[in-house]
């Protein structure tokens, strides 16, 4: 099967070699090696508004690869490597699993997929993807990192259950421990509210009232009357939502019967990247992203930014395009993935998932980074958060 | 002839104790100011407004000025060190943040970050004369004592790229360790110690090949691998012991730069960035951005003596005799 593209390599690097020779006065004449990146998505129907404050962003994601992949041939062009990333956008009412298989064909190992949970297994299923190493850089479910996990897939943000434990390193930190669960009626909220109880029973923290918003999502009615009405329960210290859409969880904080913070989808949450976050070099990729982007990074961008850049890494460092060399090298302990948040990021090796730290922020200030000083681990404080390696029930055989 | 020996012992105490009582310079990222300190008398004597995010600083072979990168000026700024006062600007390019002087002081090179550029500039004409495409971020730069080189460290590239002061072209890339963000050479321009901030570790390259001969990894006990962040990087000019500022793991590593051993761990201020000898080399100062002072460490002793509240974010410092 990786015939035809050995054969294709041989050409390509002897015709560029000469090329090389002769444009350039530079002492690395070394003959330019390939790497070919897929990135597949799908067009997303556009949801109905909360309000009109924020616009509805069509290309989460894909802005972020691009400029990885500007940053990987910056570092190209002094080892001779030329990254090359190809973008497959299906859209809203195309199939995902044909264009996969008809377009995305043996030149290209590497696939950032930015697709809902369902279809990222369903496209890591198939026989075509076998021989390739998908990049999950959307999805935030424990299903796919768990029971459902998949050897070719690597996960680029952190799950539900991550965000829930920074989210509960932090509130046991300011001793908010009695938490008012709020679920919302969609699936991923029952999922967060999972992930939720499983962070209070780890961190030792307890659910004191929990309650599933059946309110109109009217933001006239709701804001006024149901709010102060619904959260007339026992004594809390803080009220934890769970609801990913934004359909009501932006209502609740000011309007509580009692004076308590709001915690988890809103008010304050976890992210992989948020704007307000400036540390440790992060100034300066919100800088050259929003220069080439003309908006703010978003979570998709970063996911999508740190898949093309492990891709790079593993490439630069192993002066290799073979995916069978780059994927052992991505799990090795030599793997140290600069993500501007203070640690070097790696994938953990039971998972696939990348550990991270993971950001608490407000809409306008950073208030944390978890792991929350205090939270110990024997191997590394960023495995506090999510399925450690005794909890995971991933069985893959790699 | 005793009473002259006893005034030529007066006269010695008098040296050390007073007459070597430098002047150190030390830029507040967060109160665009310069503090001036006197650090034997172990106080601030003033803070002075400087500009926007002041952060590289550097003094010029003759003592007679400083450079300042006023990163959000997007200059950098040529101050009289006697007056304090603003005698002329550079053209450094957007955001400077470090840069370096060449030996004669008549050449300036200033890392770009955000354009992946270096910018070189004639001091004298005031003039940018060349800018040099380097890799993504690059930040740690330096030229080396026989003003050969120029060794330039992008940060998300991971390599150093040694530029060669003649053509201003680079010549060859070394690939580093994760986040590559200061570097020095020795006084013999031999080698170039180079800090990886996501490693933890202090390569040791040779000048002559260009490849890591030696890599030391930091292990503070105590402290998590994650907090130890080297920065800063000096090597007194014997060659004996070499000094690493290992950020919020608060301590300053003391390194022997002949076996490399790491000899011991000082523990300063918080996130401990940047670091300058005193002209004689006797003391050290750290510049400690979240803790707001500077430590001064005497260096025959091997221990912190003073620590020195200058303001909000010290980033820089430099010395004048």
């Amino acid at each position: 099967m990786m015939r035809p593209i050995n054969l294709f390599f041989q050409v390509t690097v002897k015709f560029l070699f000469i090329i090389h020779l002769f444009s350039s006065g530079l002492v690395y004449a070394e003959a330019k090696q390939t790497i070919n990146i897929a990135y597949l998505t799908q067009e997303r129907k556009v949801p109905p508004p909360l309000s009109n404050l924020d616009a509805f962003i069509p290309n989460k994601g894909v802005l972020g690869s691009e400029l990885a992949v500007a940053d990987n041939n910056t570092t190209g062009q002094f080892t001779g490597q030329q990254f090359v990333l190809k973008k497959f956008i299906v859209p809203l009412d195309g199939n995902v699993v044909d264009a996969f298989n008809k377009e995305i064909d043996d030149q290209y190992p590497y696939v950032v997929v930015n697709l809902p949970a369902e279809l990222t297994n369903k496209i890591a299923d198939l026989p075509a993807a076998k021989q390739k190493l998908l990049f999950d850089a959307a999805t935030i479910d424990d299903a796919l990192r768990n029971e459902q996990c998949r050897n070719n897939v690597l996960h680029l943000l952190p799950s539900r259950a991550m965000r829930a434990d920074a989210l509960a390193q932090y509130m046991m930190k300011k001793r908010w421990n009695k938490w008012f669960l709020v679920v919302g009626a969609t699936d991923e909220d029952r999922l967060f509210a999972d992930a939720i109880r499983r962070a209070a029973k780890r961190f030792g923290m307890k659910i004191v009232e929990e309650k599933a918003w059946e309110h109109t999502y009217d933001a006239r009615r709701t804001a006024q009357s149901d709010v102060a009405v619904f959260t007339q329960v026992d004594d809390y210290d803080v009220l934890v939502v769970a609801d990913e859409q934004g359909q009501f969880g932006e209502y609740l904080e000011y309007r509580t019967w009692s004076a308590r913070p709001v915690i988890g989808t809103q008010g304050l949450v976890a992210t992989a990247w948020h704007r307000t976050h400036e540390q440790w070099g992060a100034v300066q990729i919100q800088n050259r992203f929003k220069d080439q982007a003309g908006r703010w990074m978003e979570e998709q961008d970063y996911g999508a930014y740190l898949a093309v850049r492990a891709i790079g890494e593993a490439a630069t460092r192993t002066k290799s395009n073979d995916i069978k060399l780059l994927k052992d090298y991505i799990f090795s302990d030599a793997f140290a993935l600069q993500g501007y948040k203070g640690n070097p990021l790696s994938f953990r090796s039971w998972d696939g998932q990348l550990r991270q730290p993971v950001l608490l922020a407000a809409p306008r200030s950073l208030v944390a980074v978890a792991p929350i000083d205090g939270f110990l681990h024997p191997k590394t404080e960023l495995d506090t958060l999510g399925y450690d390696q005794p909890e995971s029930t991933c069985k893959w055989s790699k | 002839m005793m009473k002259k020996n006893v005034l030529g012992l007066f006269l010695t105490v008098a040296l050390t104790g007073t007459a070597q009582a430098e002047t150190v310079f030390v830029t507040l990222e967060k109160d665009n100011a310069l503090a001036v300190v006197d650090p034997v008398a172990g106080k601030l004597v003033k803070t002075v407004e400087i500009g926007q995010r002041p952060r590289g600083i550097a003094i010029s072979p003759d003592n007679k000025f400083l450079y300042v990168a006023t990163s959000d000026d997007n200059t950098i700024k040529i101050i009289d060190t006697e007056t304090l006062k603003e005698t002329g600007k550079l053209p450094s390019g957007e955001d400077p943040e470090t840069f370096a002087l060449n030996p004669a002081g008549d050449r300036l090179y200033v890392s770009n970050e955000d354009d992946s550029q270096v910018t070189v500039i004639d001091i004298k004409h005031k003039k940018a004369v060349k800018q040099i495409k380097v890799g993504v971020e690059p930040e740690g730069i330096t030229v080396s004592p026989d003003n050969l080189w120029v060794a330039s460290a992008s940060e998300t590239t991971n390599m150093v790229h040694w530029i060669d002061t003649k053509t201003n072209a680079i010549v060859e890339n070394t690939l580093v360790d994760p986040r590559p963000r200061a570097l020095s050479f020795t006084a013999d321009s031999q080698q170039l110690w180079v800090t990886s901030e996501m490693a933890g570790t202090l390569m040791i390259l040779d000048v002559k090949t260009k490849q890591i001969v030696k890599s030391i990894k930091f292990d503070v006990q105590g402290v998590t691998p994650d907090k130890i962040q080297p920065v800063g990087v000096v090597i007194d000019k014997d060659r004996k012991r070499g000094y690493v500022a290992l950020g919020p793991a608060n301590r300053v590593a003391v390194i022997n730069a002949q076996t490399f051993e790491v000899e011991k761990y000082l523990l300063v201020g918080q996130r401990v960035w940047n670091l300058a000898f005193s002209p004689d080399q006797k003391r050290l100062y750290t510049t400690n951005g979240a803790s707001n002072d500077i430590s001064l460490i005497d260096l025959e002793a091997q221990t912190v003596t003073k620590s020195i509240g200058v303001g909000t974010y010290p980033w820089g410092v430099a010395v004048k005799p």
